[in-house]
């Protein structure tokens, strides 16, 4: 009898433990049925005088925006499969399009700006018949997505100094600084886009990715983050966050950036431009760069592009 | 009789509990010894054929083909050396640090460099909070963007670093292991930066590492790139310095 009971105490015993693991197993099991909506948490965005509410941009989120970046930000809309770049995946909060240092997040001002101008050579269209309200809601929409809107404050903005005249001096310094830091291995020699490492370029999501032509385009060359000479000097000094495009904001000079500006608008050949008024005047030609300062290093040797800079 | 059934039954059962205990249990208990000296010192080695590391076409890049015009670069994804170590596999202690341990941030700053179109180190182990620095070796410029998972305490960034310029300063804000870090322009490059709480290493051509602990109970984690994470548990005693061996193996 005693026998039978120990047995059957052993049996209590382990039937408890395992009653224990199949409970912790049923809570592991996966939820099912559709996936409820996602909390409206209450974000704000700050343009200006205007603030935007998340509350308020839901509804024009789900009627403009869901279609490619999906419900749930996660850049999974029904379109999105078409899509060649993909929308933007606003659970990961990177950004192309900043005026602030790589690796932080982009000012309120930054997407807004986004959103009215759309993204050339994508499927983001212009949005600027929304209101500037609506616009402002759908920022603050937007950071509902990433659990990094309620930790972290917009980054550090660069410092852009006012922009001096365009000279050949100028034009011909941004050539050697193109050179110099190698712009040409993706961007190509003529800025074609067609570099020595353009065909493996991937994003940071492992899609191809192709990087800026500049002589493609008539009259109007915009680019992915604006039109304005101020716009490409933010592009290059903050890097593309998200893409193959690093940041140079520590390795180019103010002023010198101003002068890879003024380079960069030569290479928009079919584009109107002060820059390439003043190629013409020179008839074409860029004379080659003289450094007042040379550095007492001698150049490195094997750094010059197949056929060089424009 | 009845008293000896009894014992048996008794036994049965504690040996049914003991073994659904080993079951639920997560870890290995492997090869624990005590060594000479040093807090926890370990070989990992790798148990049967290597996978095949591809020599890496630099052409692209003229400076870096000459460079290994001798002996080419291959990858660096399984690297076992001529005892059967295991190099580039991140060893730390994934529990029972005391938070005072926990907190020390090593004073030094390691580098790292990029060099040859590689990066040296392949696999650095870095502390939360560590200073670390990025530099340029080769003739021509380098783009360094790490990749760290979307959301967590670190983020992407990705900057252009031409030669002649100087190192830059960085630190990771949390644990992460690892970090995969890569160069657009070189598309090769691949690295790992292991962010961990307290003490760290990574192992040698050997697959040798050395981690000082006061003594404890601790579990110990292995990561290697291709294979994973590997735990054990590990007893350091006051002059009693343990051995936590790992093997992986070879897929």
């Amino acid at each position: 009898m005693r026998v039978f009971k120990s047995i059957y105490g052993c049996a209590g015993v382990l039937s408890v433990v395992l009653a224990a693991g199949v409970t912790a197993s049923a809570q592991d099991a996966t939820e099912v049925g559709p996936k409820p909506p996602l909390a409206v948490k209450p974000m704000e965005s700050r343009i200006g005088n205007v603030t935007g509410h998340a509350a308020d941009g839901k509804s024009n989120y789900r009627r403009y925006c869901a279609g490619c970046h999906g419900d749930y930000g996660d850049a999974n809309g029904e379109n999105a499969v078409w899509l060649d770049p993909k929308p933007r995946d606003f659970t990961i909060a990177t950004f192309k399009c900043r005026s602030t240092l790589t690796g932080t997040l982009p000012t309120d001002e930054d997407l807004f700006n986004t959103v009215g101008r759309g993204i050339t050579n994508s499927n983001m269209p212009i949005w600027n018949a929304l209101s500037p309200q609506q616009r402002a809601d759908l920022v603050a929409y937007i950071k509902i997505f990433s659990p990094r809107w309620e930790k972290e404050k917009a980054g550090e903005k660069i410092k852009i100094p006012a922009e001096p005249p365009v000279t050949m001096e100028s034009i011909s310094h941004g050539k050697a600084l193109f050179t110099k830091l190698e712009c040409w291995k993706c961007h190509g020699p003529h800025g074609e886009g067609d570099g020595p490492s353009a065909a493996t370029l991937t994003d940071s999501k492992d899609q191809p990715i192709r990087p800026y032509n500049f002589a493609a385009g008539k009259g109007d060359s915009r680019f992915k983050c604006g039109d304005t000479n101020q716009d490409l000097y933010k592009i290059f000094m903050t890097g593309l966050d998200g893409t193959p495009m690093p940041s140079f904001a520590d390795v180019i000079q103010p002023n010198d950036a101003w002068d890879l500006v003024h380079f960069l608008r030569t290479l928009q050949v079919s584009r109107h431009s002060k820059e390439n008024e003043v190629l013409s005047a020179a008839h074409g030609v860029i004379p080659p760069y003289v450094d007042k300062n040379p550095p007492p290093a001698a150049a490195p040797a094997d750094n010059k592009p197949p056929g060089g800079a424009n | 009789m009845k008293a000896h059934y009894k014992k048996f039954a008794v036994m049965a059962c504690t040996l049914l509990m003991l073994g659904f205990g080993l079951l639920y249990s997560t870890h290995k208990t492997l090869n624990v010894s005590a060594a000479a000296t040093g807090g926890i010192t370990g070989t990992i080695k790798l148990d049967g054929t290597p996978p095949h590391q591809k020599p890496i076409d630099m052409s692209k890049e003229p400076n870096c083909a000459k460079a290994h015009a001798s002996s080419p670069v291959t990858t660096e994804t399984v690297i076992v050396g001529p005892s059967g170590g295991l190099k580039w596999v991140v060893v730390y202690i994934s529990e029972g640090l005391d938070a005072a341990t926990a907190s020390q941030v090593p004073p030094v700053k390691p580098t790292w460099d990029q060099k040859g179109c590689q990066y040296i180190p392949h696999v650095m182990a870095l502390d939360v909070n560590q200073h670390f620095q990025v530099s340029n070796s080769d003739p021509h410029s380098h783009n360094i963007h790490p990749l760290p998972k979307p959301n967590g305490a670190n983020h992407e960034w990705n900057r252009s670093q031409p030669p002649g310029t100087p190192p830059f300063d960085q630190v990771w804000a949390g644990e992460e292991i690892a970090i995969p870090v890569k160069c657009n322009i070189h598309p090769w490059m691949h690295g790992y930066m292991a962010v961990v709480k307290g003490p760290t290493a990574v192992t040698d051509e050997n697959g040798s590492y050395t981690i000082n602990v006061p003594p404890g109970n601790y579990t110990v984690t292995a990561w290697q790139e291709t294979y994973g994470a590997q735990s054990q548990k590990v007893t350091v005693a006051a002059g009693k310095p343990a051995t936590a061996d790992f093997t992986y193996k070879a897929k």
